[in-house]
């Protein structure tokens, strides 16, 4: 891990393994200045888009990973590059719009230009203006350009990493891991919307909130409520040996109405039934049966699939108490009408104003709140044992969010 | 008709658009949610979208009702089974304009403020932009066909569970 720091850091974790964290952790600006070198610029893939959000050469769309902005941009040879958007020169912002189409970047405060894939191609006033002022002879264009992430592209998901020494992406998060994202994103992919949600806690409640595959049914009570629970439901956890990765995914069974490709809502209570039900309904389109299926790439991506739901969560920290949820929400090219409009009503399921995901607005808030008072004080993390092993059937374990905190040592040297 | 008349029409078409306007912001800022899908037509479409979206011709909603009976089960996922912290809004509501009003169909904009207020007392601005609307006549009552909510505020803090 990173050994020479810019920062110092006398912290230490306070327990035996990683079945507790101490509330420090979400309450310490050091920790986070900490988790910006070696974690965010350390050896791990950050999501940064998706190719059909650039397919075009020019294309550019503005992104974080931690607190770097990022310009990722799509070269005159189709090849995806990833840039810190931070000119060389006196460091302004290169792009300051979210996305665009341009040949060249041009950092309006000097007029400095960069080509797409981010050498510097023009410093204004070079030679000076009669002879005076300008560049000296010996300044090397090609030592500044825009410092560049490395890429990579698993899928039509992109991926860049300011480490030499992440290893390549089906590696990092296993091929058991992999197979979902195959599974999930089978075809072209276009966006059909975001949603920004801003969440008043560290970005890692966030994150842990994803793993914990315990609170689902606990906290978010919509389906129970209405009897939208089906009956015959499988499921588990998978977590990637390391612990950083987890997935979390339900089942149901087979039954007659199948054939049709579409999902029966049982009700099992009386007390409240949905007046609409077109927002609960499955078209088989992946070819299984899996309903729910939420799935984390350390340390800010969630893939997910809900019913015909389908989303890439990024996860940006915005300080130590505040953290921006970019929802990129998605269809397949080539849905047709009606497919469009049954995502669009699943969709009320999810984002910021969702009916079984509103509640992870409000949680990590809650615990950030609670938290500052005792810094010292630990949350624990005790169901399904101690240790970060896979769960086959059940969802009742707290062993993926151990998992995290596995990774965020490691990575963080504690 | 002579100008007098039609200038009349006009005024009290325009009274009964900015009255309908504040009777919905009213209905919601003082939690009276249960009225609130009875602003709408049977069929009526309710869309929360962002100004982002819309310009990028994304077809997302934050919230997307098609009927009233997806209003209805909003309103009542919200008081037995979604989690969040209490608070009310304050509706500020301007410019409302009627744009045409043809075949007993009337669409109108507006823009809008709303504040936000929780339990603490505290008060923030939570989501401003415009609306588009189209009205008909149904009985002695306008009523919403459709409401269209265009947040400039794109960027929703912690939840958005009450409508707009
Ligand atoms: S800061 Fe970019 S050209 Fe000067
Ligand atoms: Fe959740």
């Amino acid at each position: 891990m990173a050994q020479t720091s810019a920062h110092n850091s006398d912290f230490v974790w306070p327990h035996k393994d990683s079945s507790r964290a101490p509330f420090q952790v979400y309450t310490d600006p050091q920790l986070y200045a900490l988790e910006q070198e070696r974690i965010f610029r350390g050896p791990v893939w950050n999501f940064l888009g998706l190719t059909c959000e650039i397919p075009n050469p020019g294309d550019y769309k503005t992104t974080f990973v931690g607190d770097s902005p990022i310009i990722l941009s799509r070269g005159a040879d189709g090849a995806i590059n990833a840039l810190v958007n931070r000119c060389a020169h006196k460091g302004a912002l290169v792009c300051y719009k979210p996305r665009g189409n341009v040949s060249e970047f041009t950092c309006v405060y000097h007029n400095w230009t960069y080509s797409l894939a981010g050498d510097l191609t023009g410093v204004a006033f070079k030679k000076g203006v009669g002879g005076k002022g300008g560049l000296d002879a010996d300044f090397d264009q090609s030592e500044h350009g825009l410092e560049r992430l490395r890429v990579e592209v698993y899928g039509q998901l992109v991926f860049g990493t300011f480490s030499n020494e992440t290893p390549p992406f089906a590696q990092f998060i296993g091929e058991e891991l992999c197979a979902n994202i195959d599974r999930v994103f089978v075809k072209p992919l276009k966006v059909l919307g975001y949603h920004s949600q801003v969440l008043p806690n560290n970005w890692k409640l966030y994150a842990e909130n994803n793993k914990d595959s315990y609170h689902a049914s606990l906290l978010h009570v919509f389906h129970n409520t209405f009897g939208v629970v089906r009956p015959n439901m499988g499921g588990g956890v998978k977590i990637s040996p390391n612990g950083w990765h987890h997935l979390s995914y339900t089942v149901r069974n087979s039954d007659a109405n199948d054939a049709v490709g579409a999902e029966k809502v049982r009700s099992l209570k009386d007390s409240y039934k949905l007046n609409d039900v077109r927002m609960m309904e499955h078209a088989l389109e992946l070819g299984d049966l899996t309903t729910n299926a939420i799935q984390t790439v350390f340390p800010t991506l969630v893939v997910q699939q809900i019913l015909n739901a389908l989303a890439v969560r990024q996860i940006l920290p915005k300080g130590h108490e505040r953290t921006e949820l970019i929802w990129t929400i998605l269809g397949f090219e080539g849905d047709d009408a009606q497919m469009q409009e049954l995502r669009m009503q699943v969709n009320n399921l999810v984002g910021p104003a969702g009916l079984i995901s509103m509640e992870d607005g409000c949680v990590g808030g809650w615990v950030q709140r609670a938290a500052g008072a005792d810094p010292r004080a630990m949350t624990i993390m005790p169901m399904g044992g101690s240790g970060i092993e896979a769960s086959e059937g059940s969802r009742v374990t707290e062993a993926a969010v151990r998992g995290f905190w596995t990774g965020w040592r490691a990575l963080m040297g504690v | 008709m002579s100008i007098e008349q039609t200038l009349n029409d006009q005024l009290a078409l325009h009274l009964r658009v900015n009255d309908l306007y504040a009777d919905y912001a009213h209905t919601l800022d003082d939690d009276r949610l249960e009225e609130w899908p009875g602003f709408f037509t049977e069929n009526g479409i309710y869309r929360i979208v962002t100004r982002e979206n819309r310009e990028l011709g994304l077809p997302l909603s934050v919230i997307y009702c098609d009927g009233r009976g997806m209003m209805i089960d909003r309103i009542t996922a919200m008081r037995t089974a979604n989690v969040y912290e209490p608070h009310v809004y304050c509706h500020a509501t301007s410019d409302v304009r009627v744009l045409d009003a043809n075949n007993g169909e009337i669409r109108t904009r507006s823009n809008f403020t709303v504040l936000r207020t929780m339990t603490s007392g505290e008060t923030s601005i939570f989501a401003c932009g415009r609306t588009f609307e189209t009205l008909i006549e149904e009985g002695s009552k306008l009523r919403l066909r459709e409401r269209i909510v265009v947040l400039d505020s794109r960027r929703i803090d912690t939840l958005l569970v009450i409508p707009l």
